[in-house]
């Protein structure tokens, strides 16, 4: 079965810094993908190739078998890739209802033209868009906040709003950035539970960047370890846990006397 | 300047009514001013701020000094509309101006609408908000901001055709100035909000005028421009503006 997303010897440089060094990664259809590693280890910077908010130096990212490297990360989007941010990124200003809608836009198939004349073929769409991303809010239970500023939220709330916005792409691949960031144990436990509901209800496949071990161990199907930017190892969550490679690079290589 | 000058091209080469000159000369103001924003601001995207402002100025000389150079006197203006007086409750008004204000009225309300609740509208505050992060939410930013330009000069070249209708007399330097004063009334209202432009645009109007009535009208621009400075100094951010919170 070719995976739905797969990098291929993916390199970024930045100057003199090899960001990502020929990093494979291949995400199966279905499955919850973890990307671990310790901070600096190109974890973000992967994302930001896949989504095409940097085009990749070398290598192929292929999805649903097209190569997507060099594409603008709108059409990456409009393409089925979904994803949320390390530090909410949030229109503050924009009301919780128009955050979802702008990506539901997406959807839409007239063209300019008839919105700038907002003939009623494109007005009936725009009810849709509305209709679908009140549907959506209403799923993650924020419909009666749907009139709010998004800036007003609290954090909780905004990290949900970031993953229902994400979702209104109705993406096949949803990329979450550290989703348990600043979030005690209970929070955490709460979400990984949220992130289970996410998965069956929208059929999406996930691939998350976390550092809570607990949530990366309890809900992904598969790991893959980076470390200064190569990936030093992939494979089930227990494979992992007993990995050599992967225990030097969190507390370093043990010194033989 | 455009708006007028496009308008007087028209109407001399073909006698169009004028609400059919009005929508051809908002066409072509607003593909000029999507091919600004090609040629002139999207190379500049990521530069800074201070880059977008001076190839701003930058275009304006360029376009002043085109037509400078095509049309070097000032030109009368036809009257495309038949302006009658009449008097209202102790006002004398004309029709020319009652329908001005129409005008500029439909133009004002449809424009917080489509930016209120259509999809492009949508698209264009989050555009505003976060320009890096929506073209992942498959915005397609280039396109919005081509349309905002086109948008912003179909409105400027409207202007231009009432403007000139109302003071007929037209040449390159006639836009100058009414730049300038609806920069100091975005500036009352706020930065940003449309609404509060409007408000500042009204606000700035009545204070001029009433300046003519009580002090020598050379005063006029003087206490204008002292109105944006008092305003400036106890609202920063304009009547209607929202400061911008810097979380630390």
């Amino acid at each position: 079965m070719t995976p739905l997303l797969q990098l291929d010897a993916v390199t970024k440089r930045f100057g003199g810094l090899c960001a990502v060094s020929a990093a494979r990664l291949e995400v199966q259809a279905g499955h919850t993908h973890g990307i671990i590693g310790p901070n600096g280890a190109g974890k973000t910077t992967l994302f930001n190739l896949i989504t095409g908010i940097y085009t990749p130096d070398e290598g192929a990212i292929r999805f649903e078998g097209t190569n997507i490297a060099g594409f603008r990360p709108n059409q990456i989007a409009a393409r089925g890739i979904g994803r949320t941010f390390q530090n909410i990124r949030l229109c503050r200003d924009l009301t919780v209802l128009d955050n979802v809608r702008m990506a539901y836009d997406v959807r839409l198939t007239s063209s300019t033209w008839s919105a700038l004349l907002n003939l009623p073929s494109h007005r009936r769409e725009e009810q849709r868009s509305i209709e679908g991303s009140f549907e959506l809010l209403k799923a993650f239970g924020m419909d009666a906040m749907a009139g709010q500023l998004a800036g007003g939220l609290p954090y909780g709330l905004q990290r949900r709003l970031e993953i229902a916005r994400a979702l209104a792409l109705k993406p096949r691949l949803l990329l979450l950035d550290e989703p348990a960031a600043g979030m005690n144990s209970a929070e955490t436990l709460r979400l990984m539970e949220f992130l289970r509901w996410v998965r069956e209800h929208f059929d999406v496949t996930l691939v998350l960047i976390e550092h809570h071990m607990k949530l990366v161990m309890g809900l992904c199907d598969h790991i893959t370890v980076l470390d200064f930017g190569v990936t030093i190892a992939d494979g089930t969550p227990a494979e992992i846990q007993g990995n050599r490679r992967v225990i030097d690079a969190y507390l370093g290589e043990e010194v033989e006397a | 300047m455009v708006g007028a000058f496009a308008c007087l091209l028209l109407v001399s080469l073909v006698p169009l009514p004028f609400i059919v000159a009005l929508l051809a000369v908002m066409v072509i103001t607003a593909v000029l001013g999507a091919l600004i924003e090609r040629v002139a601001y999207r190379p500049l995207r990521q530069a800074p701020r201070v880059s977008a402002i001076i190839t701003a100025l930058g275009c304006g000389l360029v376009i002043q000094n085109t037509t400078l150079s095509l049309s070097p006197y000032a030109r009368p203006m036809p009257r495309l509309f038949e302006s009658r007086t009449f008097e209202f409750a102790g006002v004398t008004l004309n029709s020319l101006q009652l329908f001005i204000i129409g005008v500029s009225g439909v133009l004002m309300l449809g424009l917080d609408f489509v930016i209120r609740k259509t999809d492009w509208g949508i698209a264009l505050r989050a555009t505003a908000s976060d320009r890096a992060t929506v073209p992942l939410m498959g915005v397609p930013v280039n396109r919005v901001i081509s349309l905002t330009f086109a948008v912003g000069g179909a409105l400027a070249g409207a202007a231009g055709v009432l403007y000139s209708q109302a003071y007929p007399v037209v040449g390159a330097a006639m836009g100058a100035l009414i730049g300038w004063k609806a920069f100091v009334a975005a500036v009352i209202g706020g930065i940003g909000s449309i609404r509060g432009a409007v408000l500042g645009g009204y606000i700035l109007g009545v204070v001029e005028v009433t300046t003519v009535v009580v002090l020598p009208s050379t005063w006029r621009d003087l206490i204008a421009y002292s109105l944006l400075l008092v305003i400036l100094i106890f609202k920063p951010n304009g009547l209607l503006g929202s400061a911008a919170q810097q979380k630390v």
